[in-house]
């Protein structure tokens, strides 16, 4: 499966600094497995505490079925939980859009096969005025040409080189990669006087 | 040209260089915990892998144990069944399991170094930001999603990407009543949550020579707040006098020493940025906002969205909004609700014992719920050998047992409603402690004690009268 393209409709999350703590609760972390994290995402600031809800960008009808997040600065930052993207993917969530991102949660989203795209600041306000004016537009993400299409628009966007070789060459979860140099992992083991 | 620790580290432990790019890193030391790494071995059991490497892992539990009655099974069942979960699998795969009660549970972070596993030059990961804490020790300590928590339990390598490395210099003298956690705060401040983005920060310069490895480890722990990837401290006779005589330490330690010693960065090494920071000004600091970076010094006056523009207007009064406080008003004599000392930021002995030091023989307002909570079983037991619970139950703190407790309230201690707990931890984010509108205000042990005994945020150097003599 290659991610050089992706295409669906968009929803807006305002904000900098966004961190895991608001994309999933602490309280949703107690699971042996992240099957169930989907309904959870951004719960506190989509429910009142009753579970009616707020409002939120992600609940309003005319953004039902999105598929792209779009943020702005430093989108999530803190924990290094995994639960955040994987509620991000089990919500329906396929690419986020966002100012940067921090770290830990960028190599989590790239591993679960979530491209993190960096669009500048102009780019996102036009993208986010598209969106609300006209929610069934469709956002495409191509990352071949590391650009984004909306609404007959182009926007350029970035993405860290060996993040987008990775999705192109669909080696984003490098787990068979890295058990293929077993003899060489050994050797350093060895050397390092691990083993 | 010399290199810097990083480098010299990466060098010694990179396997190849991947097809993407990527190089592909050997770990030397991999923790994990009940919260992030249970649905690893679920991962493991699907693509029927084994663990490579059981003897490199270590496992406890911290997150979700509670912190009043551990006796077991949990009254929390998925709790129980976390903690099930990773005993299970640590015993299939043949990784020692840090079990309650077993003398060495604790907070990961306390729990690494104080048995000695952490160690100079190590590349070392666990599924969990705060892992930079062992950079204390002169390690690339990098946090991990639980995929690559998989990755490194079937490979024991990560794939990654190099860092850049800042140098943060802290020259000059502390002035009393501050702290390495005024330290820390005082540096995400100033550089912001985001401005580590892409780097190893070392740190160094005579503020930081001086410290204890407990201060060490404080800094290091909130380098993940202020963006950085890891944060380090090069190894030196401080660091290798603490490991002496600790569990884990390699048998020849004064070879040990030797080898470690050659990790630290030469004095000719050169940096990709590098921050000059002056002791002088650094105040006791405390958060008035949402992100660790909304820091103020204990004379200060909370910040309005007036001086700024753009963006920041906005996250300013946000902020201020959640934090229900005036803009322009001092931060300090905001009432409290809550005091929490504790965490892998502030939750080792030295952390209670400057606290103890300072409330011994006050009593903490009537307002304030307050609890301590050392972060590891050891920490409990040498707290407890020198009479520190007891100075703390005679002020009025409840002495609990270890874990992570209210730095993220997934066990039962939590605030209730919006109310506004002193706390020692790393992380002031909306909703961390555990309700949904409760609010955090991050400040050291001492200045946590100082708010329990004022009932309100306060300067510790003049509740407890502190002065140059006196510290
Ligand atoms: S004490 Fe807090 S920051 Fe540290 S490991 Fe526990 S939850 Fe994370």
């Amino acid at each position: 499966m290659s991610l050089s393209k992706l295409a669906g409709k968009g929803v807006y999350v305002q904000g900098n600094d966004i961190d895991t703590d608001r994309i999933i609760p602490a309280r949703y972390l107690k699971c042996v497995t992240f099957d169930e994290l989907g309904p959870s995402l951004f719960y506190d600031v989509r429910f009142e505490s009753d579970g009616t809800s707020k409002g939120h960008a992600l609940d309003a009808p005319q953004h039902k079925g999105a598929e792209i997040l779009i943020s702005d600065e430093n989108f999530g930052c803190g924990s290094s939980r995994e639960h955040a993207p994987q509620a991000i993917q089990k919500f329906g969530l396929k690419a986020v859009i966002a100012g940067s991102f921090a770290e830990i949660f960028h190599g989590n989203c790239t591993t679960l096969g979530i491209p993190c795209v960096v669009m500048d600041e102009a780019s996102r306000v036009k993208l986010t005025a598209d969106i609300e004016n006209n929610p069934e537009s469709e956002i495409i993400i191509d990352l071949e040409g590391m650009q984004v299409i909306c609404a007959n628009a182009i926007y350029p966007i970035q993405m860290k080189e060996s993040t987008r070789e990775a999705f192109l060459s669909s080696t984003f979860d490098p787990l068979d990669n890295l058990l293929g140099a077993k003899a060489e992992i050994y050797s350093t083991a060895k050397k390092l006087g691990y083993a | 040209m010399g290199k810097n620790l990083f480098q010299k580290v990466w060098d010694d432990h990179v396997i190849r260089q991947l097809d993407n790019g990527q190089f592909q890193v050997f770990m030397a030391l991999h923790l994990i915990h009940e919260v992030t790494s249970p649905q690893a071995f679920g991962m493991l059991k699907d693509k029927g892998l084994s663990v490579a490497y059981p003897t490199r892992t270590y496992a406890t539990v911290d997150h979700i144990i509670p912190t009043d009655n551990q006796s077991r099974p949990l009254a929390d069942d998925m709790a129980e069944k976390m903690i099930q979960v990773l005993s299970e699998a640590s015993r299939e795969h043949g990784i020692e399991f840090f079990a309650p009660e077993s003398g060495s549970q604790g907070i990961v972070h306390v729990v690494g170094p104080e048995l000695g596993l952490t160690q100079p030059g190590m590349t070392i990961c666990c599924g969990d930001s705060h892992t930079a804490t062992h950079g204390a020790f002169g390690c690339i300590a990098l946090g991990i999603g639980t995929s690559q928590v998989r990755d490194v339990l079937a490979s024991q390598t990560l794939a990654m990407d190099p860092l850049k490395v800042r140098r943060i210099k802290v020259d000059g003298e502390l002035s009393v009543g501050v702290t390495a956690k005024d330290v820390i705060l005082h540096i995400i401040r100033v550089l912001g949550v985001n401005g580590g983005v892409g780097y190893a920060y070392e740190y160094g310069g005579s503020v930081i020579d001086a410290m204890t490895m407990e201060e060490r480890m404080t800094v290091c722990n909130m380098s993940i707040e202020g963006g950085a990837r890891c944060g380090y401290i090069n190894p030196d006779d401080t660091t290798f006098e603490f490991l002496k005589g600790r569990e884990r330490v390699p048998a020849d330690f004064d070879e040990a020493c030797e080898k470690w010693r050659a990790y630290a960065s030469d004095s000719d090494a050169s940096y990709d940025d590098e921050v000059q920071i002056s002791a002088a000004d650094i105040k006791p600091t405390v958060t008035w906002g949402v992100t660790p970076a909304q820091a103020i010094s204990i004379e200060e006056l909370v910040p309005s969205p007036d001086e700024v523009e753009g963006l920041d207007k906005n996250l300013i009064n946000d902020a201020l909004g959640y934090m229900k406080l005036e803009a322009g008003a001092p931060i300090k004599g905001t009432k409290i609700d809550v005091a929490f000392i504790g965490s892998c930021t502030n939750g080792r002995l030295s952390d209670f014992q400057a606290a103890a030091k300072a409330i011994e023989g006050k009593t903490v307002a009537s307002n304030v719920r307050a609890i301590a909570v050392p972060g590891s079983e050891k920490v409990d037991k040498d707290a407890r050998a020198i009479g520190l619970h007891e100075i703390f139950e005679a002020a009025g703190f409840e002495w609990r047992k270890p874990g992570c407790s209210m730095c993220l309230a997934m066990n039962p201690d939590k605030l209730v409603g919006d109310e506004i707990c002193a706390s020692s931890s790393n992380r002031n984010f909306i909703g961390r402690q555990g309700s949904s509108t409760g609010r955090t205000i991050l400040m050291s042990p001492v200045m946590v004690a100082a708010a329990a005994i004022a009932g309100s945020v306060a300067d510790a150097r003049e509740v407890f009268n502190l002065t140059e003599e006196t510290s």
